[in-house]
């Protein structure tokens, strides 16, 4: 069996997202190839040839996968596939964006985010936010699957020496183009691989407010993350939100301030190592899942604990 | 232009779903069905464009057994113009659903087809990306802001793990809804009442010519390990000393 895991990168680096899905790849077992699909990525291409326990690294550079377009990237792993007997993407925004178009192509029912790894064909994955583990057996001649990096450990970043072998380019399918993007330019970590998160929800009341958070983050070394009321009410940028329906995090420490703790918000958070929450409701459904609660209004707790930390 | 929107029936966001005990599936059994709120909101954006005239009808369709009939009468109580039921008691897994749409897009010719960016039942985020895989369509997914433009394209900003990206995409194509992009109405009563006046057109696989049947098998359903409440501590000083000597995270 060989695997083919596509790489998260932004061209110049690796992210993160790949060295978990390479651990579900070593799960299921067999030689791993990565395919990076970007322009000018060579360097992203050095770095996941150095990843533990990857035998190959394919690169396809053009500018037409600059930006991740789906129709491009999907018509390239459709050429690849038949050689493999999985092909695997953590389930990044690109990788839900891209893997389920190549499955459709090759006749394939993707099985998406799966947590844990029962066999060559069988899989379990969460469903309903959460609240049900289902598992399932896969009857597809290729599997195609979308990763949740929260439940695998990343492998190694170095140890490996795969080669990199350049591939041709798939060509355009002329669908459609990038225009632009408005990032979020921040020093701190990502959200989804950091220690630490710190999150605020409606209780923190305005954009403004978050500065607390942010000094609290930066001095921890944390990312700031968010519910989606915080979100939708436009304190913060949508890439905050934690949940069913944003982003998955399993962090060492998760500190949620002013966030009742609705189930779609539990999903994204409930598998943090140790859970705070500062709420100045007692009933509020997060402390049914904090190891520590403190019932306090956030506006007096959260420049005390500034002050303690800078202790 | 026409708009087919995509609309399925689940369990209610609000209903704390339970795990059978026979280890089979969630229960069902007198609980709360809505519509999908991914597809209330791509209802929401084909209502929007029909009455900023740039689409002239809306079409709802839903896959699924009887009660998905209901699921098409709230897109209708929110402006769409006529369902189509495709009425089948198979598990619907994302690929056949995508088939099945697809058999619809070639009888309807829509220049635009919305769905959910996912189902919040089967967390599964598939069926737009299929089903613009298999029209050989443009996909423009997680949607937060839409601009048809006149020259047969549409400008698509969508949510992206970094933030926001733009894309051009031309018509016909296939968009997938995320939460941003618009705030769902609530059907009024004269709409509902409308609404039941409304044509739906019931349709099967066979008659689609689709075969449904599941690719995976679901060997077992359980309940995700629980976690339980810890202490709550007392003050500020309490909350850093025990994160720092007890759980040792900072
Ligand atoms: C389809 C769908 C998808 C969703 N996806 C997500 C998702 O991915 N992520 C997500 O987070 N949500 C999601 N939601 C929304 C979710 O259901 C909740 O509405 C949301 O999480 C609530 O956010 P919140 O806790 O910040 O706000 P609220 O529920 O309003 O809670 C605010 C909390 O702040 C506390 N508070 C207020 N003031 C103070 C103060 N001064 N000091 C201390 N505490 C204070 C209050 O006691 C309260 O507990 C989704 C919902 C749907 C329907
Ligand atoms: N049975 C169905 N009936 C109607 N639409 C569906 C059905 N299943 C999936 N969809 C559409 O596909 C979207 C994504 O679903 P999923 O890929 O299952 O997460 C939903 O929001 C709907 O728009």
């Amino acid at each position: 069996m060989s695997i083919l895991v596509l790489a998260e990168h932004d061209n110049a680096s690796l992210k993160s997202a790949t060295l978990h899905a390479v651990t579900a790849a070593q799960k299921i077992g067999g030689d791993i190839h990565i395919l990076v699909a970007g322009a000018g990525a060579q360097a992203a291409a050095d770095a996941a040839a150095k990843v533990a326990g990857v035998s190959k690294v394919l690169l396809a550079d053009d500018a037409i996968y600059g930006h991740a377009l789906a129709e491009n990237v999907a018509k390239l792993i459709v050429g690849l596939a038949p050689n493999y007997s999985h092909v695997l993407s953590a389930a990044t925004v690109n990788g839900k964006n891209i893997l389920p178009r190549a499955a459709a192509l090759l006749d394939v029912q993707q099985i998406s985010e799966i947590s844990a790894v029962e066999s060559a064909d069988t899989f379990v994955r969460p469903t309903y936010a959460g609240n049900a583990l289902t598992t399932v057996q896969s009857s597809d001649k290729i599997k195609l699957i979308t990763v949740r990096a929260t439940a695998f450990d990343a492998v190694a970043e170095t140890g490996g020496s795969a080669a990199v072998e350049k591939i041709a380019s798939a060509g355009d399918a002329g669908l459609s183009k990038f225009l632009g993007q408005e990032v979020q330019k921040t020093e701190r970590p990502e959200l989804t691989s950091a220690r630490i998160v710190v999150s605020g929800g409606r209780g923190m009341q305005s954009g403004d407010n978050f500065k607390m958070l942010e000094e609290v983050a930066d001095k921890l070394g944390a990312a700031v993350g968010a519910s989606r009321a915080a979100v939708d009410a436009g304190f913060v940028p949508n890439d905050y939100q934690v949940g069913q329906t944003g982003k998955i995090v399993a962090p060492e420490l998760y500190v949620a301030v002013g966030i009742s703790g609705a189930i779609q918000h539990l999903a994204g958070m409930k598998d943090s190592k140790v859970i705070v929450a500062i709420n100045k409701d007692e009933d509020a459904p997060i402390f049914q899942v904090a190891d520590y609660g403190l019932v306090a209004d956030l506006f007096t707790a959260v420049p005390e604990l500034v002050k303690e930390l800078n202790k | 232009m026409k708009v087919l929107v995509a609309v399925k029936r689940v369990i209610d966001a609000n209903v704390k779903v339970r795990v059978k005990a026979d280890g089979t599936g969630v229960e069902t059994q007198n609980v709360k069905m809505s519509m999908n709120p991914f597809c209330e909101i791509a209802t929401e954006e084909a209502v929007r464009l029909k009455e900023a005239g740039k689409v002239t009808e809306i079409v709802a369709v839903s896959l699924g057994n009887a009660q998905c009939a209901e699921t098409i009468r709230t897109a209708l109580a929110m402006g769409a113009d006529r369902g189509i039921h495709v009425q089948t008691d198979v598990e619907l897994q994302p690929l056949a659903v995508a088939k099945l749409l697809k058999a619809v897009v070639d009888k309807e010719q829509p220049g635009l087809v919305i769905l959910g960016k996912q189902a919040i039942d089967d967390d599964a985020n598939q069926t737009g990306q299929m089903l613009s895989a298999l029209l050989g369509w443009p996909q423009a997914t997680f949607a937060s802001k839409l601009v048809l433009n006149d020259n047969n394209t549409a400008n698509v900003t969508r949510e992206v793990d970094g933030g926001l990206e733009t894309i051009e995409v031309k018509t016909p194509f296939v968009m997938t809804t995320d939460l941003r992009l618009n705030e769902p109405r609530y059907a009024s009563l004269p709409n509902i009442m409308k609404a039941k006046k409304k044509p739906i057109d019931a349709l099967t696989p066979e008659q689609l010519g689709v075969d449904p049947t599941p690719r995976l098998k679901t060997l077992k359903v359980t309940e995700p390990p629980k976690r339980s409440a810890g202490i709550k501590v007392k003050s500020v000083a309490e909350l850093v000393d025990k994160l720092k000597n007890e759980a040792k995270v900072i």
